[in-house]
Protein backbone atom coordinates (compact mmCIF):
# COMPACT_ATOMS: atom_id res chain seq x y z
CA UNK A 1 0.00 0.00 0.00
CA UNK A 2 1.44 3.51 -0.66
CA UNK A 3 0.87 6.55 0.75
CA UNK A 4 1.03 9.97 -0.32
CA UNK A 5 0.89 13.58 1.67
CA UNK A 6 -0.10 17.55 1.54
CA UNK A 7 1.20 19.84 3.79
CA UNK A 8 -0.80 23.17 3.03
CA UNK A 9 1.54 25.80 4.87
CA UNK A 10 -1.08 28.99 5.36
CA UNK A 11 -0.42 32.31 6.81
CA UNK A 12 -1.45 31.47 10.02
CA UNK A 13 -1.55 27.42 10.56
CA UNK A 14 0.17 24.59 8.28
CA UNK A 15 -1.75 21.60 8.04
CA UNK A 16 -1.15 18.08 6.96
CA UNK A 17 -3.07 15.23 4.94
CA UNK A 18 -1.80 11.81 4.65
CA UNK A 19 -4.10 9.60 2.30
CA UNK A 20 -4.16 5.21 1.24
CA UNK A 21 -4.06 4.22 -2.46
CA UNK A 22 -8.08 4.31 -1.99
CA UNK A 23 -8.05 8.32 -1.44
CA UNK A 24 -9.07 8.00 2.16
CA UNK A 25 -7.45 10.33 4.83
CA UNK A 26 -5.52 8.32 7.14
CA UNK A 27 -3.85 10.47 8.90
CA UNK A 28 -3.98 14.52 9.64
CA UNK A 29 -2.16 17.64 11.74
CA UNK A 30 -2.41 21.23 12.29
CA UNK A 31 0.01 23.34 13.90
CA UNK A 32 0.79 27.37 14.10
CA UNK A 33 2.85 28.32 11.29
CA UNK A 34 4.76 30.93 13.37
CA UNK A 35 7.90 32.29 12.08
CA UNK A 36 9.77 29.47 11.25
CA UNK A 37 7.88 28.58 8.16
CA UNK A 38 10.81 25.52 7.13
CA UNK A 39 10.22 24.17 11.04
CA UNK A 40 6.23 24.12 10.81
CA UNK A 41 6.22 22.41 7.43
CA UNK A 42 8.56 19.43 8.88
CA UNK A 43 6.88 19.40 12.26
CA UNK A 44 3.57 19.37 10.76
CA UNK A 45 4.61 16.76 8.48
CA UNK A 46 6.11 14.55 11.39
CA UNK A 47 3.03 15.01 13.29
CA UNK A 48 0.75 13.33 10.49
CA UNK A 49 3.18 10.51 10.10
CA UNK A 50 3.24 9.39 13.98
CA UNK A 51 -0.73 10.20 14.51
CA UNK A 52 -1.05 7.44 11.30
CA UNK A 53 1.86 5.42 12.35
CA UNK A 54 3.51 6.09 9.24
CA UNK A 55 7.37 5.70 8.29
CA UNK A 56 8.31 8.27 6.21
CA UNK A 57 9.49 5.54 3.43
CA UNK A 58 6.03 4.52 3.67
CA UNK A 59 4.67 7.98 1.63
CA UNK A 60 5.47 7.79 -1.76
CA UNK A 61 5.16 11.19 -2.81
CA UNK A 62 4.98 15.27 -0.61
CA UNK A 63 2.83 17.64 -2.45
CA UNK A 64 3.39 21.35 -0.73
CA UNK A 65 0.84 23.97 -1.10
CA UNK A 66 -0.16 27.23 1.01
CA UNK A 67 1.38 30.64 0.86
CA UNK A 68 5.00 29.02 2.28
CA UNK A 69 4.80 25.81 -0.08
CA UNK A 70 8.22 26.64 -1.33
CA UNK A 71 9.41 26.29 2.42
CA UNK A 72 8.31 22.26 2.19
CA UNK A 73 12.31 21.42 1.67
CA UNK A 74 10.79 17.37 1.94
CA UNK A 75 8.19 17.86 -0.79
CA UNK A 76 8.45 16.45 -4.13
CA UNK A 77 6.70 19.15 -5.70
CA UNK A 78 4.24 22.09 -5.32
CA UNK A 79 1.14 23.17 -6.09
CA UNK A 80 -0.82 26.37 -5.82
CA UNK A 81 -3.55 26.75 -2.75
CA UNK A 82 -6.37 27.51 -5.62
CA UNK A 83 -5.87 23.97 -7.16
CA UNK A 84 -5.62 22.28 -4.14
CA UNK A 85 -8.97 23.81 -2.69
CA UNK A 86 -10.71 23.49 -5.57
CA UNK A 87 -9.41 19.49 -5.93
CA UNK A 88 -10.02 18.90 -2.45
CA UNK A 89 -13.63 20.02 -2.35
CA UNK A 90 -14.83 18.75 -5.44
CA UNK A 91 -13.30 15.08 -3.76
CA UNK A 92 -15.51 16.11 -0.78
CA UNK A 93 -18.26 17.11 -2.61
CA UNK A 94 -18.11 15.85 -6.14
CA UNK A 95 -20.75 18.36 -7.58
CA UNK A 96 -19.28 21.89 -6.31
CA UNK A 97 -19.06 24.50 -8.73
CA UNK A 98 -17.59 26.87 -6.45
CA UNK A 99 -15.62 27.53 -3.32
CA UNK A 100 -14.83 29.63 -0.92
CA UNK A 101 -11.76 29.59 1.07
CA UNK A 102 -11.74 31.65 4.40
CA UNK A 103 -8.06 31.39 5.83
CA UNK A 104 -6.20 33.55 8.06
CA UNK A 105 -5.31 36.54 5.71
CA UNK A 106 -6.68 36.17 2.63
CA UNK A 107 -10.30 35.00 1.41
CA UNK A 108 -10.63 33.19 -2.15
CA UNK A 109 -13.36 33.13 -4.57
CA UNK A 110 -12.70 30.04 -6.71
CA UNK A 111 -14.77 28.43 -9.79
CA UNK A 112 -14.12 24.92 -10.82
CA UNK A 113 -15.10 22.43 -13.30
CA UNK A 114 -16.23 18.74 -13.06
CA UNK A 115 -13.44 17.23 -12.75
CA UNK A 116 -11.93 19.90 -10.07
CA UNK A 117 -9.59 22.07 -12.66
CA UNK A 118 -9.84 25.63 -12.04
CA UNK A 119 -12.17 27.39 -14.19
CA UNK A 120 -12.07 31.14 -12.67
CA UNK A 121 -10.37 32.63 -9.00
CA UNK A 122 -10.76 35.90 -7.00
CA UNK A 123 -9.06 36.90 -4.44
CA UNK A 124 -8.81 39.28 -1.66
CA UNK A 125 -4.93 39.35 -0.33
CA UNK A 126 -4.26 42.86 -0.70
CA UNK A 127 -6.76 44.01 2.28
CA UNK A 128 -7.32 41.91 5.05
CA UNK A 129 -10.91 43.33 5.41
CA UNK A 130 -13.39 39.94 4.87
CA UNK A 131 -10.50 37.61 6.16
CA UNK A 132 -10.22 35.72 9.11
CA UNK A 133 -8.26 38.60 10.35
CA UNK A 134 -11.34 40.37 10.66
CA UNK A 135 -12.31 38.11 12.76
CA UNK A 136 -9.28 38.00 15.01
CA UNK A 137 -9.57 41.69 15.41
CA UNK A 138 -13.20 41.70 16.82
CA UNK A 139 -11.60 38.74 18.86
CA UNK A 140 -9.25 40.74 20.60
CA UNK A 141 -11.09 43.96 20.65
CA UNK A 142 -13.78 41.88 22.78
CA UNK A 143 -11.18 39.63 24.20
CA UNK A 144 -12.91 36.17 23.38
CA UNK A 145 -11.05 33.42 22.48
CA UNK A 146 -11.17 32.65 18.16
CA UNK A 147 -13.15 29.57 18.92
CA UNK A 148 -16.09 31.13 20.73
CA UNK A 149 -17.17 33.67 18.20
CA UNK A 150 -19.35 31.97 16.27
CA UNK A 151 -21.37 30.14 18.70
CA UNK A 152 -21.23 33.65 21.00
CA UNK A 153 -22.59 35.15 17.62
CA UNK A 154 -25.10 32.78 17.09
CA UNK A 155 -26.68 34.32 20.08
CA UNK A 156 -27.21 37.38 18.16
CA UNK A 157 -30.68 38.62 17.79
CA UNK A 158 -30.47 42.26 16.24
CA UNK A 159 -27.43 42.72 13.85
CA UNK A 160 -25.27 45.50 14.67
CA UNK A 161 -24.13 46.90 11.36
CA UNK A 162 -20.63 47.33 11.31
CA UNK A 163 -19.83 50.34 8.85
CA UNK A 164 -16.01 50.14 8.48
CA UNK A 165 -14.57 48.78 5.96
CA UNK A 166 -11.15 47.95 7.32
CA UNK A 167 -10.06 46.20 10.14
CA UNK A 168 -8.01 48.49 11.96
CA UNK A 169 -11.19 51.12 11.83
CA UNK A 170 -13.55 47.96 12.75
CA UNK A 171 -11.41 47.22 16.39
CA UNK A 172 -12.60 50.76 17.39
CA UNK A 173 -16.14 50.99 15.94
CA UNK A 174 -16.92 47.31 17.88
CA UNK A 175 -15.53 48.80 20.98
CA UNK A 176 -17.33 51.99 20.35
CA UNK A 177 -20.61 50.15 19.68
CA UNK A 178 -19.79 48.08 23.37
CA UNK A 179 -19.53 51.54 24.93
CA UNK A 180 -22.68 52.74 23.52
CA UNK A 181 -24.48 49.47 25.22
CA UNK A 182 -24.81 47.50 22.47
CA UNK A 183 -24.85 43.50 23.64
CA UNK A 184 -21.50 41.32 22.36
CA UNK A 185 -23.59 38.69 20.85
CA UNK A 186 -25.19 41.61 18.50
CA UNK A 187 -22.15 43.31 17.91
CA UNK A 188 -20.69 39.60 16.69
CA UNK A 189 -23.26 38.95 14.28
CA UNK A 190 -23.32 42.32 12.97
CA UNK A 191 -19.25 41.61 12.44
CA UNK A 192 -19.92 37.58 10.61
CA UNK A 193 -22.62 39.50 8.42
CA UNK A 194 -20.09 42.23 7.19
CA UNK A 195 -17.49 39.33 6.75
CA UNK A 196 -20.11 37.14 4.69
CA UNK A 197 -21.43 40.00 2.59
CA UNK A 198 -17.39 40.83 1.07
CA UNK A 199 -17.25 37.04 0.12
CA UNK A 200 -20.14 36.85 -1.59
CA UNK A 201 -19.34 40.01 -3.19
CA UNK A 202 -16.18 37.96 -4.37
CA UNK A 203 -17.97 35.19 -5.05
CA UNK A 204 -20.31 36.93 -7.35
CA UNK A 205 -17.18 38.37 -9.34
CA UNK A 206 -16.42 34.55 -10.58
CA UNK A 207 -19.64 33.76 -10.83
CA UNK A 208 -21.93 31.43 -8.69
CA UNK A 209 -22.38 27.69 -9.75
CA UNK A 210 -24.49 25.04 -7.89
CA UNK A 211 -23.27 23.39 -5.92
CA UNK A 212 -20.68 25.55 -3.33
CA UNK A 213 -18.49 24.34 -0.71
CA UNK A 214 -16.87 26.66 2.25
CA UNK A 215 -13.60 25.66 3.08
CA UNK A 216 -10.60 27.18 5.20
CA UNK A 217 -10.37 27.79 9.18
CA UNK A 218 -13.09 29.83 9.48
CA UNK A 219 -15.63 27.53 8.07
CA UNK A 220 -16.10 25.78 11.41
CA UNK A 221 -17.28 28.96 12.44
CA UNK A 222 -21.22 28.41 12.93
CA UNK A 223 -22.49 31.54 12.46
CA UNK A 224 -19.62 32.39 9.38
CA UNK A 225 -21.41 29.57 7.70
CA UNK A 226 -25.28 30.88 8.56
CA UNK A 227 -24.02 34.22 7.41
CA UNK A 228 -22.74 32.93 4.52
CA UNK A 229 -25.60 31.04 3.36
CA UNK A 230 -27.80 34.59 3.96
CA UNK A 231 -25.65 36.58 2.33
CA UNK A 232 -25.90 34.17 -0.63
CA UNK A 233 -29.09 33.04 -0.75
CA UNK A 234 -28.18 29.75 -0.95
CA UNK A 235 -26.54 26.80 0.78
CA UNK A 236 -23.17 25.65 1.29
CA UNK A 237 -21.43 22.45 1.66
CA UNK A 238 -19.03 22.15 4.43
CA UNK A 239 -17.03 19.06 5.30
CA UNK A 240 -15.75 18.09 8.84
CA UNK A 241 -12.11 18.46 7.52
CA UNK A 242 -12.70 21.65 5.65
CA UNK A 243 -9.88 23.01 7.48
CA UNK A 244 -7.76 20.31 5.74
CA UNK A 245 -9.49 20.75 2.15
CA UNK A 246 -6.11 22.34 0.79
CA UNK A 247 -4.01 19.83 2.37
CA UNK A 248 -6.00 17.02 1.40
CA UNK A 249 -5.71 18.36 -2.28
CA UNK A 250 -2.41 18.06 -2.50
CA UNK A 251 -2.17 15.09 -1.15
CA UNK A 252 -4.39 14.13 -4.13
CA UNK A 253 -2.03 15.65 -6.82
CA UNK A 254 0.45 13.79 -5.00
CA UNK A 255 -1.51 10.27 -5.06
CA UNK A 256 -1.83 11.15 -9.40
CA UNK A 257 2.06 11.63 -9.26
CA UNK A 258 2.47 7.69 -7.70
CA UNK A 259 0.04 6.54 -9.34
CA UNK A 260 1.08 7.67 -12.98
CA UNK A 261 4.49 6.57 -12.07
CA UNK A 262 3.31 3.25 -11.82
CA UNK A 263 1.13 3.35 -15.26
CA UNK A 264 2.68 1.12 -17.72
CA UNK A 265 4.54 2.93 -20.78
CA UNK A 266 2.77 2.59 -24.06
CA UNK A 267 5.26 1.06 -26.47
CA UNK A 268 4.48 3.57 -28.75
CA UNK A 269 4.90 6.60 -26.84
CA UNK B 1 -14.85 92.64 28.85
CA UNK B 2 -13.78 90.49 26.29
CA UNK B 3 -15.99 87.72 25.00
CA UNK B 4 -14.43 83.91 24.41
CA UNK B 5 -15.38 81.66 22.20
CA UNK B 6 -14.71 77.98 21.86
CA UNK B 7 -14.04 75.86 19.26
CA UNK B 8 -14.40 71.81 20.36
CA UNK B 9 -12.87 69.68 17.73
CA UNK B 10 -13.84 65.61 18.38
CA UNK B 11 -11.67 63.96 15.94
CA UNK B 12 -11.23 60.19 15.95
CA UNK B 13 -8.97 59.72 18.22
CA UNK B 14 -8.50 63.08 20.23
CA UNK B 15 -10.92 65.53 21.15
CA UNK B 16 -9.29 69.32 21.03
CA UNK B 17 -11.14 72.17 22.89
CA UNK B 18 -9.56 75.62 22.36
CA UNK B 19 -10.61 79.32 23.53
CA UNK B 20 -10.36 82.34 21.88
CA UNK B 21 -10.72 86.19 22.81
CA UNK B 22 -12.03 88.81 21.16
CA UNK B 23 -9.05 90.08 20.06
CA UNK B 24 -8.03 86.67 18.15
CA UNK B 25 -5.69 85.47 20.94
CA UNK B 26 -5.76 82.17 22.19
CA UNK B 27 -6.53 82.11 25.90
CA UNK B 28 -6.48 78.91 26.78
CA UNK B 29 -6.25 75.27 24.92
CA UNK B 30 -6.92 71.28 25.91
CA UNK B 31 -6.89 67.73 24.43
CA UNK B 32 -8.46 64.46 25.89
CA UNK B 33 -8.71 61.19 24.21
CA UNK B 34 -11.72 60.82 22.45
CA UNK B 35 -12.59 57.62 23.95
CA UNK B 36 -16.66 56.61 23.38
CA UNK B 37 -18.40 58.84 25.48
CA UNK B 38 -18.36 61.92 23.02
CA UNK B 39 -21.33 63.69 24.72
CA UNK B 40 -19.04 64.27 27.89
CA UNK B 41 -15.40 64.47 26.28
CA UNK B 42 -16.27 67.92 24.71
CA UNK B 43 -17.36 68.87 28.01
CA UNK B 44 -14.64 67.90 29.61
CA UNK B 45 -12.51 68.94 27.55
CA UNK B 46 -13.80 72.81 27.13
CA UNK B 47 -13.76 72.51 31.07
CA UNK B 48 -9.95 71.53 30.79
CA UNK B 49 -9.46 74.40 28.33
CA UNK B 50 -11.00 77.39 30.45
CA UNK B 51 -9.19 75.96 33.52
CA UNK B 52 -6.06 76.39 31.40
CA UNK B 53 -7.29 80.22 30.55
CA UNK B 54 -8.50 80.83 33.94
CA UNK B 55 -11.76 81.35 33.52
CA UNK B 56 -15.11 79.21 34.02
CA UNK B 57 -16.71 76.90 31.49
CA UNK B 58 -19.82 78.97 31.55
CA UNK B 59 -18.05 82.21 30.77
CA UNK B 60 -17.54 81.02 27.27
CA UNK B 61 -20.44 83.01 25.19
CA UNK B 62 -20.11 80.63 22.28
CA UNK B 63 -19.49 77.33 21.45
CA UNK B 64 -18.58 76.10 18.26
CA UNK B 65 -18.17 72.02 17.37
CA UNK B 66 -16.13 70.60 14.92
CA UNK B 67 -14.62 67.08 13.72
CA UNK B 68 -16.72 63.58 12.83
CA UNK B 69 -18.23 63.73 16.74
CA UNK B 70 -19.51 67.07 16.07
CA UNK B 71 -23.29 65.79 16.11
CA UNK B 72 -23.01 64.41 19.66
CA UNK B 73 -21.74 67.93 21.39
CA UNK B 74 -24.44 69.09 22.98
CA UNK B 75 -23.22 71.92 24.53
CA UNK B 76 -22.61 73.32 20.71
CA UNK B 77 -24.26 76.53 19.32
CA UNK B 78 -23.05 75.79 16.41
CA UNK B 79 -21.47 72.32 14.19
CA UNK B 80 -19.31 73.21 11.33
CA UNK B 81 -17.23 70.39 9.10
CA UNK B 82 -13.90 69.62 9.74
CA UNK B 83 -13.10 71.01 6.01
CA UNK B 84 -14.56 74.64 7.02
CA UNK B 85 -13.20 74.66 10.57
CA UNK B 86 -9.62 73.28 9.14
CA UNK B 87 -9.82 76.18 6.25
CA UNK B 88 -10.65 78.68 8.64
CA UNK B 89 -7.58 78.04 11.39
CA UNK B 90 -5.10 77.39 8.42
CA UNK B 91 -5.99 81.07 6.95
CA UNK B 92 -5.68 82.64 10.17
CA UNK B 93 -2.16 81.30 10.77
CA UNK B 94 -0.80 81.10 6.79
CA UNK B 95 -3.00 83.32 4.60
CA UNK B 96 -1.55 82.33 1.61
CA UNK B 97 -2.78 78.51 2.20
CA UNK B 98 -4.34 77.00 -1.25
CA UNK B 99 -4.44 73.32 -0.17
CA UNK B 100 -4.44 71.85 3.31
CA UNK B 101 -3.34 68.25 4.18
CA UNK B 102 -4.76 67.04 7.29
CA UNK B 103 -3.76 63.91 8.97
CA UNK B 104 -5.24 61.96 11.73
CA UNK B 105 -5.41 59.27 13.39
CA UNK B 106 -7.87 57.32 11.42
CA UNK B 107 -8.61 60.30 8.50
CA UNK B 108 -6.69 62.02 5.74
CA UNK B 109 -8.09 64.92 4.24
CA UNK B 110 -6.45 66.94 1.45
CA UNK B 111 -8.28 70.16 0.48
CA UNK B 112 -7.74 73.19 -1.90
CA UNK B 113 -8.98 76.78 -0.97
CA UNK B 114 -10.51 79.45 -3.37
CA UNK B 115 -10.48 83.17 -1.75
CA UNK B 116 -11.84 83.87 1.33
CA UNK B 117 -11.28 80.41 2.94
CA UNK B 118 -13.32 78.82 1.21
CA UNK B 119 -13.34 75.35 0.29
CA UNK B 120 -12.60 74.45 -3.16
CA UNK B 121 -12.43 70.83 -3.40
CA UNK B 122 -11.46 68.10 -1.65
CA UNK B 123 -11.50 64.51 -0.75
CA UNK B 124 -10.76 61.97 2.20
CA UNK B 125 -9.72 58.89 3.37
CA UNK B 126 -11.78 57.37 6.17
CA UNK B 127 -11.71 53.35 4.66
CA UNK B 128 -8.84 52.28 4.72
CA UNK B 129 -6.34 52.55 8.11
CA UNK B 130 -3.01 52.43 5.26
CA UNK B 131 -3.99 55.74 4.62
CA UNK B 132 -4.09 57.25 7.96
CA UNK B 133 -1.85 57.50 11.28
CA UNK B 134 -3.57 54.32 12.04
CA UNK B 135 -0.88 52.77 9.64
CA UNK B 136 2.02 54.77 11.49
CA UNK B 137 1.07 53.41 15.26
CA UNK B 138 0.30 49.92 14.01
CA UNK B 139 3.60 49.84 12.59
CA UNK B 140 5.29 50.99 15.68
CA UNK B 141 2.74 48.33 17.86
CA UNK B 142 4.21 45.93 15.91
CA UNK B 143 7.74 46.84 16.68
CA UNK B 144 6.67 47.21 20.40
CA UNK B 145 7.03 50.73 20.31
CA UNK B 146 3.89 53.21 21.73
CA UNK B 147 2.59 56.00 19.32
CA UNK B 148 4.52 58.47 21.82
CA UNK B 149 8.19 57.02 20.64
CA UNK B 150 7.52 56.97 16.99
CA UNK B 151 9.06 60.84 16.95
CA UNK B 152 11.80 60.18 18.98
CA UNK B 153 12.93 56.60 17.11
CA UNK B 154 12.36 58.21 13.41
CA UNK B 155 14.40 60.85 14.12
CA UNK B 156 17.09 58.27 14.24
CA UNK B 157 16.63 56.95 10.83
CA UNK B 158 19.57 57.57 8.27
CA UNK B 159 17.75 55.73 5.37
CA UNK B 160 13.73 54.64 4.70
CA UNK B 161 13.69 51.23 4.03
CA UNK B 162 10.95 50.39 1.19
CA UNK B 163 7.28 49.15 3.25
CA UNK B 164 4.99 48.37 0.34
CA UNK B 165 1.65 50.38 2.40
CA UNK B 166 -0.69 48.41 1.16
CA UNK B 167 -2.91 47.12 4.39
CA UNK B 168 -1.99 48.03 8.11
CA UNK B 169 -2.89 44.78 8.96
CA UNK B 170 -0.73 42.59 6.20
CA UNK B 171 2.09 44.97 7.28
CA UNK B 172 2.70 43.21 10.43
CA UNK B 173 4.45 40.55 8.22
CA UNK B 174 6.55 42.48 6.17
CA UNK B 175 7.80 44.90 9.08
CA UNK B 176 8.53 41.46 11.14
CA UNK B 177 10.25 40.18 7.54
CA UNK B 178 12.69 43.46 7.93
CA UNK B 179 13.38 42.86 11.85
CA UNK B 180 14.15 39.63 11.08
CA UNK B 181 16.70 40.27 8.64
CA UNK B 182 18.37 43.01 11.25
CA UNK B 183 16.81 46.25 9.80
CA UNK B 184 16.51 48.86 12.56
CA UNK B 185 13.18 49.39 13.49
CA UNK B 186 13.69 53.71 12.74
CA UNK B 187 14.32 53.08 9.13
CA UNK B 188 11.04 50.84 9.01
CA UNK B 189 9.01 53.53 10.86
CA UNK B 190 11.03 55.94 8.38
CA UNK B 191 9.70 53.65 5.49
CA UNK B 192 6.20 53.81 6.89
CA UNK B 193 5.92 57.23 7.01
CA UNK B 194 7.04 57.41 3.37
CA UNK B 195 4.51 55.02 2.49
CA UNK B 196 2.37 57.34 4.05
CA UNK B 197 3.34 60.47 2.33
CA UNK B 198 3.14 59.04 -0.66
CA UNK B 199 -0.67 58.59 -0.04
CA UNK B 200 -0.97 62.29 1.37
CA UNK B 201 0.59 63.04 -2.33
CA UNK B 202 -1.97 60.82 -4.13
CA UNK B 203 -4.92 62.34 -2.24
CA UNK B 204 -3.46 65.97 -2.70
CA UNK B 205 -2.89 65.77 -6.25
CA UNK B 206 -7.02 64.60 -6.39
CA UNK B 207 -7.94 68.18 -5.88
CA UNK B 208 -5.46 69.87 -7.84
CA UNK B 209 -3.02 71.07 -5.56
CA UNK B 210 -1.05 74.35 -5.69
CA UNK B 211 0.97 76.48 -3.00
CA UNK B 212 0.65 77.37 -0.24
CA UNK B 213 0.53 74.22 1.37
CA UNK B 214 -0.17 74.53 4.94
CA UNK B 215 0.16 70.20 6.91
CA UNK B 216 -2.08 70.00 10.34
CA UNK B 217 -3.49 67.26 12.46
CA UNK B 218 -2.34 65.38 14.88
CA UNK B 219 0.51 63.22 12.43
CA UNK B 220 2.47 66.24 11.51
CA UNK B 221 3.27 66.46 15.03
CA UNK B 222 6.20 64.12 13.99
CA UNK B 223 8.92 66.43 12.03
CA UNK B 224 10.19 63.58 9.89
CA UNK B 225 6.53 63.56 8.24
CA UNK B 226 6.66 67.00 7.56
CA UNK B 227 10.55 66.75 5.82
CA UNK B 228 9.16 63.63 3.92
CA UNK B 229 6.27 65.63 2.76
CA UNK B 230 8.40 68.77 1.64
CA UNK B 231 10.81 66.19 -0.35
CA UNK B 232 8.25 64.71 -1.91
CA UNK B 233 6.79 67.79 -3.12
CA UNK B 234 9.83 69.66 -3.93
CA UNK B 235 8.66 72.69 -2.49
CA UNK B 236 8.08 74.58 1.24
CA UNK B 237 5.67 73.85 3.15
CA UNK B 238 3.87 75.68 6.37
CA UNK B 239 3.25 73.72 9.92
CA UNK B 240 1.56 75.40 12.81
CA UNK B 241 3.97 75.99 15.76
CA UNK B 242 4.42 72.77 18.40
CA UNK B 243 1.22 71.54 19.26
CA UNK B 244 -1.19 74.08 17.77
CA UNK B 245 -0.81 71.36 14.56
CA UNK B 246 -2.89 69.89 16.37
CA UNK B 247 -5.40 72.56 17.53
CA UNK B 248 -6.06 74.45 14.16
CA UNK B 249 -9.39 72.80 13.21
CA UNK B 250 -10.42 73.78 16.85
CA UNK B 251 -8.71 77.12 16.24
CA UNK B 252 -10.78 77.56 13.30
CA UNK B 253 -14.28 76.83 14.73
CA UNK B 254 -13.46 79.60 17.46
CA UNK B 255 -13.06 81.79 14.87
CA UNK B 256 -16.87 81.56 13.21
CA UNK B 257 -17.72 81.46 17.11
CA UNK B 258 -16.16 85.09 17.07
CA UNK B 259 -17.94 86.14 14.06
CA UNK B 260 -20.97 84.66 15.00
CA UNK B 261 -21.01 86.90 18.23
CA UNK B 262 -20.03 89.98 16.11
CA UNK B 263 -22.84 88.95 13.66
CA UNK B 264 -25.41 88.68 16.36
CA UNK B 265 -23.96 92.31 18.14
CA UNK B 266 -24.17 93.68 14.47
CA UNK B 267 -27.98 92.68 14.15
CA UNK B 268 -28.87 92.96 17.74
CA UNK B 269 -27.43 97.04 17.01
CA UNK B 270 -29.65 97.78 14.37
CA UNK B 271 -32.57 96.37 15.56
CA UNK B 272 -32.00 98.73 18.81
CA UNK B 273 -32.12 101.76 16.44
Amino acid sequence: MAYAAGVDVGSTQTKAVIIDEARRIVARSLTMTGANVVRAAEESYQEALAAGDLREEEVEYVVGTGYGRYKVTFGNTQVTEISCHGRGAVHMFPATRTVVDMGGQDTKAIRVAATGEIVDFCMNDKCAAGTGRFLGAAASALDIPLADLGATALRGERAVKISTTCTVFAESEVLSWLGRGKKIEDILLGVHQSIAGRSAGLLRRVGIEDEVTFTGGVARNVAMIDALQASLGHRVNVSEESHYMGALGAALFALDHILAARAPVRADA
Amino acid sequence: MTRYTAGIDVGSTYTKALLLSGQRDIAGRAMLPTGFKLTQVAEQALAAAAADAGIAAREVAYVVATGFGRHQVGIADLKVTDLTAAARGTTLLFPGTRTILDVGGQTMKASRLGDGAKVKSFRLNDKCAAGTGAFLEKTARYMGYETREIGPLVDTSKEAIAISGVCAVFAESEVINHLSQGVAPADIMHGAIVSLVGRSVQLMKRVRMEPEFTLIGGILRFRRMVDVVRTELGMEVNVPDGDLVQFTSALGAALLGQRRLRDAAGSSAQTAH
